[in-house]
């Protein structure tokens, strides 16, 4: 086991080559598309399905079978489909993102007490504008809550998947570390990196919570 | 007994709303519930009717009907001759505190329902609501920063300010203190007195209704049923300790079956 | 909640299998138009599968997954769930300890592989700890969150009765929080389902997720790995929904909003 001198030279020693950067920057990336693909798919797609209390039966099923497939096991597939590179990787997150995601909207929906809705269509709004003026800003807040704990876990997915799938990003670095010589400060440091990191992603979804008309649902009670 | 309930608004009134043989069933666990069995029902223009029950005897259910918000299993409710088919801007309904949006500003929720306004004419409305319901000065302030007082004047504001004609509701003062809902209760005549819509009121506080309506339909436990339409004939404002107050409460009383001894 | 219209009861099957069968049927068409020779089409995965249960080693790798899981998922409550009740009982030592977890939180639990492998070489040992270390945290959390969510006027009352506090936290605070901490129990043991077969797939020589690397490395036999990632899919589905029962039990579903 490295000492934390051992880490902290293991970290300047990649600074010093270029790579500290180079990896995060390769890390963040394929987990910056993953998540957005999957933002933008699995949230209109959840909203719906969570709307039309058939459409939840039809899928529902479906979705609590796809679940707990862990991402990783994709991976063959993956590599089949996609090659050894970034889209690969991109096609892990996206899939580990997905299914959280379409779950969260699905209750997002599915919780939004009726008296909003009812009140919602009292006053004439069309369906468009029921969904712009009603549904979305009530489920927003539990969106943000849903999205911070999926880059959550898109951040643990990045760093399996680049063990296995790539060969760079920060979970390369790892394994690479270990097997090219036993550098097991490198693996640390790398270890380090990947906590301050998701460390940080993490405060920053939290902010989001802060943002004044999100703030409705946790400053009740 | 029922032969006898008079169902007819005071003749002099044009008819308002009608609802003929309203029944209303859910089903639940394969089991038919019967929560409403044949009501008929009418209200005049401008008038202000209770209707009265204990709990669960399905008075909220059938507000939602005439509301439009549930079909009913058979019957039809007709608003000015027209049968009611799903809610409307027209006839408001507000139910407790619970339907402020909670991610409004009082101003948004006060303009929420005026948005084929120009924007001056909207601010306009907004402004004089906002008065007339004593919020002044919490115009940018969230529901959250609200008592329970404040969002239900809120939730008659965003009602009454898209000028319906008809307003619903539906045990608006129930979450409130006594003395603020005292207080509420004066200020939902204030305002029904210088707008003169038909209001429809639930509630199962027996003061309340002889205190506020003009009429009070009384309610059977489920399946709900109108017992009978007490008349209430006392100009407002009403003295609460005059003898026909208390006749009137006490009459009620008998008809719902409680003793008024403790 | 939307739609007043009631659904009928066979609705409840009709439409899951209706979606299921289009899929199957999308999947067939689309592996017979492209014409491919490796991806396998539902056909293939079938006899696949057939083919799996045939042979012994099927059930070994799933003991053996299941057996990692309940070590690791084991010793993580058995040790998470105190933890966090004495973090949760004791905000003052939460905010010491608090930005050290968040800290190693966010680390994959797969990134602890080579540190696994250190300690303790490869094999059973480094995939239950791997297990051990991805359910701990969210189960400390949870654990952590039901207690300070307890209201203080349950507390209170507990207090008026005159209890201990071991007995505070024993008869009030402990089945207060209970429904959150099976949440979290539950949640856990989700994560623990998609970390074994991770773990398996780098750091061990058996188990499902070892089947699923060895089935593509091993020849591309692609319709064992399909067939692989069903019975992954399924044993997840089974141990969720065998966790959901126990929030159906009398005295804990007060705190689950759907209890029906």
């Amino acid at each position: 086991m490295p000492s934390p001198w051992g880490v902290v030279g293991g970290l300047v020693d990649l600074t010093s080559h270029g790579l500290l950067v180079k990896y995060v920057v390769a890390s963040l990336f394929r987990v910056t598309w993953g998540f957005t693909l999957a933002a933008i798919l699995a949230i209109p797609l959840g909203l719906t399905i969570g709307w039309y209390r058939r459409a939840e039966m039809a899928f529902n099923p479906l979705i609590q079978f796809l679940r707990p497939i862990s991402p990783l096991a994709w991976i063959p597939i993956a590599i089949l489909w996609f090659g050894v590179g970034d889209l690969s990787a991109i096609f892990l997150i996206f899939l580990s993102c997905f299914f959280p995601l379409l779950l969260t909207a699905i209750n997002a929906v599915r919780n939004i007490p009726a008296v909003y809705i009812n009140a919602g269509r009292n006053f004439g709004l069309s369906p468009g504008a029921l969904v712009y003026r009603v549904l979305y800003p009530a489920v927003v807040p539990q969106l943000i809550v849903g999205l911070r704990i999926t880059l959550g876990i898109a951040w643990l997915v990045v760093v399996a998947a680049e063990m296995i799938a790539v060969n760079s990003g920060l979970g390369f670095l790892i394994v690479d570390a270990r097997n090219a010589g036993n550098r097991y400060d490198l693996v640390v440091a790398g270890m380090v990196l990947i906590g301050l990191i998701g460390l940080l992603l993490d405060i920053g979804m939290r902010s989001l919570e802060k943002v004044k008309s999100f703030r409705w649902s946790y400053s009740e009670e | 007994m029922e032969s006898t309930v008079a169902i007819t608004a005071t003749p002099t009134v044009e008819t308002k709303l009608r609802a003929e043989h309203i029944s209303m069933s859910f089903t639940r666990d394969g089991e038919s519930m019967p929560v409403l069995e044949d009501i008929n029902l009418e209200v005049g223009n401008g008038e202000f009717l209770c209707l009265l029950g204990p709990s669960g005897c399905g008075k909220s259910t059938l507000l939602s009907i005439i509301a439009g918000f549930l079909s009913p299993t058979s019957g039809e409710v007709k608003i000015d001759g027209e049968i009611v088919r799903g809610p409307d801007p027209r006839r408001i309904f507000v139910f407790q505190e619970r339907g402020v949006f909670p991610w409004l500003t009082v101003e948004g929720n006060i303009g929420f329902g005026l948005f084929k306004l120009t924007r001056a004419e909207r601010d306009r409305r907004i402004a004089h609501y906002i008065k007339m319901v004593g919020l002044e000065g919490f115009g940018k302030s969230y529901p959250s920063e609200l008592s329970g007082g404040m969002k239900q004047r809120l939730e008659v504001a965003r009602a009454l300010a898209v000028n319906p004609d008809m307003l619903f509701l539906d045990e608006p003062f129930g979450a409130l203190d006594s003395i603020t809902r005292l207080i509420m209760r004066g200020e939902l005549l204030r305002i029904w007195e210088a707008e003169r819509k038909t209001i429809i009121f639930v509630t199962h506080d027996i003061d309340e209704a002889v205190q506020l309506a003009d009429r009070v339909a009384v309610m059977s436990a489920r399946p709900g049923r109108i017992q009978e339409i007490v008349n209430i004939d006392i100009p407002h404002p009403r003295d609460i300790n005059s003898a026909r107050y208390l006749e009137l409460r006490t009459g009620i009383f008998n008809q719902i079956g409680l003793a008024h001894h403790l | 909640m939307t739609t007043l219209a009631e659904s009928r009861n066979w609705e409840k099957f009709f439409w899951p299998i209706a979606v299921a069968a289009v899929l199957l049927v999308l999947w067939h068409y689309s592996v017979v138009w492209t014409a491919t020779k490796i991806f396998p089409s539902p056909l293939d995965v079938e006899r696949g599968l057939i083919g799996l249960f045939h042979k012994n080693v099927l059930w070994n790798d799933i003991a053996d997954s299941l057996r990692r899981v309940a070590l690791g998922f084991g010793a993580a409550a058995i040790l998470g769930i105190p933890i966090g009740l004495v973090l949760g009982w004791y905000p003052a030592i939460d905010q010491v300890v608090n930005p050290t977890m968040q800290l190693l939180r966010p680390i994959s639990p797969i990134a602890w592989i080579p540190v696994a492998i250190i300690f303790f070489g490869v094999g059973d040992k480094a995939a239950v700890f791997l297990i051990f270390l991805a359910a701990f945290f969210p189960i400390v959390v949870a654990c952590v969150d039901g207690v300070s969510n307890v209201p203080s006027v349950f507390r209170r009352a507990g207090r008026n009765f005159g209890l201990t506090a071991a007995q505070l936290l024993a008869r009030v605070v402990f089945p207060a929080a209970l429904p959150q901490i099976i949440i979290g129990l539950r949640i856990a043991l989700g994560i623990s389902w998609l970390v074994v077969v991770a773990a398996e797939m780098i750091a061990v020589d058996s188990g499902l997720g070892y089947l699923v690397i060895d089935s593509r490395n091993s020849g591309k036999h692609y319709d064992l790995v399909v067939a692989a990632m069903l019975i992954i899919g399924v044993i997840g589905l089974l141990l969720d929904s065998g966790f959901r029962r126990l929030e159906k039990i009398k005295s804990v579903r007060w705190g689950f909003r759907d209890a029906s």
